[in-house]
């Protein structure tokens, strides 16, 4: 039987590339769960953007403080170690690279690895906040999506229809239906497919360019 | 120690007027300036342009002067939070410009420090790069982004003194820092207004050369924007 990830499955599947010592910069929506499941053993640091390097978990009910928030603007914690700094010093830390790894949510992605996630002309305009910093210049970005849009059209292009946020820089992505790595030379190679998902209905929901090498794994979460 | 203590946030913004370009702190809800900008509600001075990450939301924060039209150009990252932005910004009654958030810190920032220009490869590629040079340094390319040039700054701390020496709380400081060193003249709102020398000079965040003005602020709402918990369990 066919079973897509759910939310909380891509949030698992990502964090399953989180490596011990990693500084992790977590976007708003999915990419936030990947917190809830951290491998045991291994230590990372959260990164907020707006100025927190050890990010805690929510607060309980009558803690929450107002001066802490995260880039989401919900109310958070702090671990032992952390530290606040200014929003200079948090994009100066993106820029020069000091965050190993940096999990956003996206509209559409394309087959070279541009990325769009921040207007829709005429309809949404909510503005690009940290994401196109971090597009810019983190070494290693994961999309975490869903593979097709409500209208049912699928967010894996041969070129984004939507404004960019950045050009050339996805490097993973995951969705619902499987792992996907963005290859040097343009397309979508299938890593990972969900359990019981075949690569021909993944096939059917990507609108670019899909590369597929051999047998492909089930993803273990 | 020189003495820039005011009474009240409208003394404090007394010298701001119609057309001026202000630079407020905060980052969504919190950290902002939340005397000063009821102080410039109250005075209904029109025409500002206001640099800010974020634009309040309907009916706190900058919300209160954008539902008044006191404002006629908005410069931010990030509005989402607004109904009313959104709103005006598609009716084209206000002029917005979206600019990345590590643009916006550091377009603060070289003000603060006496610089034209940054280079930053936020944006290549894409329509914020439209008009702006672009230099290519060790094969990656890079747009240039100029100093803010703001008339006032508005910026809240946790502490200051009466001398300007200011420190900040969590993730309240965001831009304020920036913003203190960026604007051509500063004004400080602080919960905690102390005398020189109770303040730890190692801990001071933003040194008083930077403030003109500091008030002590009343009735702090710092209300939150997504109140967010996990169960006990």
């Amino acid at each position: 039987m066919s079973c897509m990830l759910d939310k909380n499955g891509i949030a698992k599947r990502i964090a399953a590339e989180l490596k011990d010592g990693y500084y992790v910069n977590l976007g708003i929506g999915i990419p936030t769960l990947v917190a809830n499941f951290i491998p045991a053993g291994i230590n990372v640091v959260l990164q907020s953007e707006n100025g927190l390097l050890g990010m805690g978990p929510f607060p309980y009910e009558g803690e929450e403080d107002p001066d802490l928030i995260n880039a989401g603007k919900q109310t958070i914690t702090t671990v032992p170690g952390s530290a606040f700094f200014d929003s200079a010093m948090s994009f100066g830390m993106i820029r020069s690279q000091k965050i190993d790894i940096t999990v956003l949510g996206a509209m559409e992605v394309s087959e070279n690895g541009d990325i769009a996630n921040w207007k829709i002309p005429g309809k949404m305009v909510k503005g690009m906040g940290g994401a196109m910093d971090l597009v810019a210049s983190a070494k290693n970005i994961i999309v975490a999506m869903q593979h097709v849009n409500k209208a049912g059209e699928s967010k894996l292009l041969s070129k984004c229809t939507l404004p960019l946020t950045g050009v050339n820089c996805v490097k993973k992505i995951v969705t619902e239906l499987g792992v996907f790595d963005v290859l040097p030379e343009g397309g979508f190679m299938l890593l990972e497919r969900a359990p019981g998902v075949t690569v021909d209905e993944i096939r059917k929901a990507t609108a670019g360019k899909l590369v597929i090498k051999g047998d492909v794994p089930e993803i273990q979460v | 120690m020189i003495n820039k203590v005011v009474t009240d946030a409208s003394k404090a913004i007394s010298d701001i007027n119609d057309g001026a370009v202000i630079m407020l702190g905060g980052f969504g809800l919190c950290g902002i300036p939340e005397n000063c900008i009821t102080a410039l509600m109250k005075k209904g001075v029109k025409n500002l342009t206001c640099i800010s990450n974020n634009a309040g939301v309907d009916d706190f924060g900058l919300g209160l002067l954008l539902k008044r039209k006191q404002l006629k150009k908005m410069i931010a990252s990030y509005v989402g939070e607004n109904a009313e932005f959104e709103r005006q910004l598609l009716s084209g009654e206000l002029e917005v410009e979206l600019i990345p958030q590590g643009t916006l810190a550091t377009r603060c920032m070289a003000a603060g420090y006496g610089m034209p220009a940054i280079f930053t490869p936020a944006g290549i590629g894409t329509e914020v790069a439209q008009g702006k040079e672009v230099r290519n340094f060790n094969g990656k390319d890079y747009l240039m982004e100029m100093a803010f040039e703001a008339d006032f700054a508005l910026v809240k701390a946790w502490k200051g003194d009466t001398s300007g020496n200011l420190v900040y709380r969590a993730t309240a400081r965001n831009f304020n820092p920036l913003m203190a060193m960026a604007g051509k003249i500063t004004i400080a709102e602080v919960e905690e207004l102390v005398e020189p020398g109770e303040l730890d000079p190692n801990m001071i965040h933003t040194p008083g050369v930077f403030v003109n003005t500091i008030f002590q602020g009343q009735n702090y709402e710092k209300r939150i924007e997504h109140v967010t918990v996990r169960s006990i369990n």
